[in-house]
């Protein structure tokens, strides 16, 4: 798809889109409809929320990208602006307010804690990107992101908005999707898509420690030297 | 602290001489107390010598020494330096009595040692974790206790250079995440205990007029228009009024203070702009102080003035946003926001010109300031501090404080008085508002404040409408000192000594203080000798203010309690950390 | 005599003043005052009055030269035209970051074994930097310096967000340009620094 193609949008195209989808008039209709009405919701977690409110104020003032209000309810919103360091105790009720955000709906993840954990990542109740548990859209690193920054990012967002096409969009389907499970918080955060993981690292961790106590009490017979401590994790 | 004793200390080790020594090690100051007899010496420093005031309570893991040491900071209201207890207990067996009795204002603090270090207070009426959930493995600041993403001990780690190889760390966790379960956990069958715990804690209340009545459990959050960040309320309400209620926090734990000790002393300084994040200046200020003080250094003078000056402005532009924030609460959506955030614009831009970022400045550095004021700023500034923000706060004052529907709401709701306050550690406007004169660059002095002409503001009923007041009139008296602050500043360099990036700090015990624009900000650093910290503990001052938010809540509405949340004006960087 | 409700009424007053303001200045200024920079300068005064908004994309807010976003490499350009990198793979920015987020593989003669004072590959995590500028303060061969560009908004994080070598280096005319205070102060210290060593017959070994 070239940009001499008479169906082609007149926005440039990020490289890794270009060549993906045809995108018909009634496509481009739905995604300028779609792409100059985004709502986000109110979701603000750390810092970046405050650059946010403050692209939401007068300076910068997002409604003019058709951003007009901040929904409290997931259910009127359609982008999920996840604005801060993502912690594990969190997550659950992120997930859940994205299972709530009705269709379609996007996921941007502004500032560099929530594309990847951020300075922050290495520690123990933070999780290293909210792409861990949902599907993100845009990411927009910077620690916070201007606000003109973070408009860019919606453009982006927009401008990927304007690629998508009725055929192949997830939100038109006859299936319906299905909700991203509810994470536990456990000893640690328990992601209930991760079962088989947890049960296949205990069944080699068991393994593990059953052939090391297997090789002291082999070391012990053969030498009569004391049985050296293996330190296992 | 590593400056002597101040005078007017009493004398414990007297007074109480089998239970009380005094803490000799180097760098360190303090009395060392008896674990068992703490509630006694605690009684009498409260009754006969006047510490009414217990300010920060914090615990330090010593691990060479297998003990572990609480730490309290108290204070007289009337002001002074801080007196300084501790008390050792083991490792295994870390049982201290609770002082929520004598200092009510402990219970969010004794919380979080028990959660973050396991040190358990007898006699404590909720000891449940608070920054972590319940069912976490392990206490997380302990020495020995290690994060799943764990690398090295301290930074900088040797894996970044001189081979360092492009990788993220999560690739090598078996669960791409930041993940680590206890060995044999059986994950399909784990079901969280639930909230019955939280619920419980909540003191039901007879029914009204002797009728019997439903009582109902409301949780305002941690998703919420208003609840200033991610926290939650849990609320136990009869029909619409107020029982009982508890706040819920610890969905922002960032683990500053783990991260801390892993950092350099300087790797901490861009940390702490993200604790406060509304006003990083103030939060980079008080880490300053304290660093300085166990370096022993003091920065220069024109440094002070622009530490002052950058403090000042943080000041105001906190203030207008915390007005700002209560309209929003109040109802009054969004316009009175847009005119501070005008405001707060115009600062930010300063901050950007002179430090290179909006929010997370960065700025200050141990013994002076990282960058001197670019070509012009100072006029901008000037322009600032003698004319639009005058103007624009008298326009806010105009707008708002006739304002029939804000007195409605908020004079008499939210009553706090003088005795409670002191009692539950609350500082800034909050105490002030309750008719409690206390404010450290007056009681405490730090920096240059003592070269300053400036009022203390003190208001008496202690309802959110005087908290709104004094948030207005100090951001009157900020921009006097501004005023002062930008006609004394005088030419030299910025930083006392070359800029070092790895300051080896002399072992030792700091605890520095400002009064930052929420109330006072303290870090209590220990150093043993090295690079970097052995113990860094942020008193955080909406974590503990919010002690006083059941206290004003009950017998109110629902609705009032989110304004009177709005008016301690918390942010979650620093309760949470 | 005290009205009630007159609190409300001068509340609204003072909204309505602001609404109308933005309308006479509008008509005052007239159309130089928009998508021009004198305009947005204007907006940025402490006396601006009226509209206070900056169109982003069509009028982007200068950033003051201070500003740090994400870090980058100077190259000086060699009469030839090659690349002179200025980073000697010393580390110092990579041990001062506090979110350790840059990685550095320093360069060894092929020959030798010996480490070369050049970088082979350099990483910054983007998703982990947190612009804080220790990295540019504390380098001391002017190599590493924060960058203005901060519309770096991506679609896909694992593929770009660890920006190698390529990524990060960008021309020292491209710094002066940005940064020319600081540029031209650099450059002076670092050639009075070259003067000063220039070998005399004495010292010449």
């Amino acid at each position: 798809m070239t940009q001499s193609d008479p169906s082609s949008p007149r926005y440039d195209i990020p490289p890794e889109l270009q060549g993906q989808v045809a995108v018909t008039t009634l496509d481009r209709i739905y995604n300028w409809s779609r792409s100059n009405s985004i709502w986000p919701m109110m979701f603000g977690l750390a810092c970046c929320a405050i650059e946010m409110i403050a692209t939401a104020a007068s300076r910068y003032d997002f409604s003019r990208f058709g951003m007009e209000v901040m929904r409290a309810s997931p259910r009127q919103a359609d982008v999920m602006i996840v604005s801060g360091t993502v912690t594990k105790k969190m997550v659950p009720q992120i997930v859940r307010l994205y299972n709530q955000m009705s269709e379609p709906k996007y996921v941007l993840a502004m500032g560099a804690c929530a594309s990847g954990g951020g300075p922050f990542k290495e520690g123990y109740t933070v999780v290293p990107g909210v792409d861990r548990f949902l599907p993100v859209d845009v990411y927009i690193p910077g620690c916070p992101p201007t606000p003109q920054a973070l408009l860019h990012g919606l453009i982006t967002l927009q401008r990927k908005m304007q690629q998508e096409s009725l055929k192949t969009s997830p939100w038109y389907r006859e299936k319906t999707s299905t909700p991203i499970p509810v994470p536990i918080l456990g000893p640690d955060l328990i992601d209930p898509r991760q079962y088989d993981l947890i049960r296949r690292q205990n069944e080699l961790a068991a393994q593990a420690e059953a052939e090391a106590a297997a090789a002291a009490a082999a070391a012990e017979a053969a030498g009569g030297m004391p049985a050296e401590e293996e330190s296992h994790e | 602290m590593s400056e002597r004793l101040d005078q007017s200390i009493p004398d414990l080790v007297t007074r109480f001489p089998e239970w009380v020594r005094l803490d000799e090690r180097a760098g360190y100051a303090g009395f060392v107390v008896a674990a068992d007899h703490l509630i006694t010496v605690a009684w009498a420093l409260r009754d006969e010598f006047g510490y009414d005031y217990l300010s920060s309570i914090t615990a330090v893991d010593y691990l060479p020494e297998d003990c572990l040491e609480v730490v309290y900071h108290l204070y007289r209201s009337i002001g002074g330096g801080a007196l300084v207890l501790k008390v050792r207990t083991g490792r295994a067996q870390s049982r201290v009595p609770s002082l929520v009795h004598l200092y009510p204002g402990a219970e969010l603090q004794e919380r979080e040692v028990w959660d973050l270090l396991g040190v358990h207070f007898s006699g404590h009426p909720d000891l449940r974790r608070i920054l972590t959930w319940e069912g976490f493995a392990g206490h997380p600041l302990r020495k020995d206790w290690r994060e799943p993403f764990f690398e090295e001990e301290v930074k900088p780690y040797k894996s970044r250079w001189p081979e360092g190889q492009p990788r993220r760390i999560e690739d090598q966790n078996p669960y791409q995440n930041n993940l680590a379960y206890p060995a044999g956990f059986d994950a399909e069958s784990w079901t969280p205990d639930g909230d019955e715990a939280l619920y419980s804690t909540l003191t039901r209340g007879t029914g009204q007029n002797g009728l019997r009545t439903d009582q109902m459990i409301v949780n305002l959050g941690p998703q919420h228009p208003s609840t200033h960040g991610v926290f939650r309320i849990v609320a136990l309400l009869d029909g619409e009024t107020v029982v009982d209620l508890k706040p819920v926090m610890g969905y922002l734990h960032r683990n500053h203070e783990k991260i801390g000790e892993r950092n350099t002393f300087l790797q901490n300084m861009p940390f702490t702009d993200r604790l406060d994040y509304i006003n990083s200046m103030s939060n980079n200020f008080g880490y300053a102080l304290t660093v300085e003080r166990l370096l022993g250094i003091r920065p220069t003078e024109r440094a002070e003035y622009l530490r002052v000056i950058m403090a000042e402005l943080t000041r105001v532009l906190n203030h207008l946003f915390a007005v700002g924030f209560l309209l929003n609460d109040l109802g009054a959506f969004f316009t009175p926001m847009i005119y501070v955030i005008e405001e707060r614009e115009l600062i930010l831009d300063i901050f950007e010109a002179v430090s290179g970022s909006r929010m997370m400045c960065n700025y200050f550095r141990f013994g002076g300031v990282s960058r001197d004021l670019p070509a012009g700023i100072e006029q901008k500034i000037r322009d600032l501090v003698f004319d639009r923000l005058p103007r624009k706060i008298e326009e806010l004052d105009a707008y708002l404080t006739g304002n029939e529907i804000v007195r409605a709401r908020c004079e008499g709701v939210g009553v706090l008085t003088a005795a409670q306050a002191v009692a539950l550690s609350t500082s800034g406007p909050v105490l002030r508002a309750s008719g409690i004169p206390y404010d450290i660059r007056r009681a405490d002095p730090y920096s240059i404040y003592d070269r300053f002409d400036f009022d203390v503001c003190v208001r008496y009923h202690g309802d959110i409408y005087d908290r709104y007041l004094i948030r207005l009139e100090e951001a009157r008296q900020s921009l006097r000192i501004l005023a002062q602050a930008l006609k004394d500043l005088p030419e030299g360099p910025i930083l006392a000594g070359k800029p070092q990036h790895t300051v080896r700090v002399p072992a030792g015990e700091a605890y520095g203080r400002v009064e930052g624009p929420k109330g006072e900000l303290g870090y209590y650093v220990v150093s043993n000798g090295k690079a970097n910290p052995w113990r860094y503990h942020v008193r955080a001052p909406s974590f503990i203010n919010l002690t006083a938010l059941a206290e004003m809540s009950r017998g109110g509405k629902i609705a009032d309690v989110v304004t009177i949340l709005g008016s301690i004006d918390i942010v979650l960087g620093e309760i949470d950390r | 005599m005290k009205i009630h409700g007159f609190g409300i009424v001068r509340g609204l007053w003072v909204t309505f003043k602001h609404f109308v303001t933005t309308y006479i200045e509008d008509v005052r200024r007239g159309p130089r005052f928009y998508k021009t920079p004198a305009g947005i300068e204007q907006r940025r005064r402490a006396d601006a009055t009226g509209i206070f908004t900056v169109q982003y994309p069509e009028e982007k807010l200068p950033v003051p030269e201070e500003f740090r976003y994400l870090p980058f490499l100077v190259y000086d350009e060699n009469p030839d035209g090659s690349r002179a990198v200025r980073c000697t793979a010393c580390g110092i920015c990579s041990k001062v970051c506090p979110p350790q987020c840059i990685a550095i593989v320093r360069s060894s003669d092929p020959a030798t074994g010996k480490s070369v004072a050049a970088p082979a590959e350099f990483y910054i995590d983007v998703d982990i930097c947190m612009n804080c500028g220790f990295c540019a303060e504390f380098c001391p061969f002017d190599a590493i310096r924060m960058d203005h560009d901060y519309e770096v908004a991506s679609v896909d994080r694992l593929a770009h967000h660890i920006f190698d070598l390529n990524r990060l280096l960008k021309s020292a005319a491209y710094y002066a340009r940005i940064r020319p205070t600081n540029a031209a102060r650099e450059d002076e210290a670092r050639a009075a620094k070259a003067a000063a060593k220039k070998p005399t017959p004495e010292t010449a070994a």
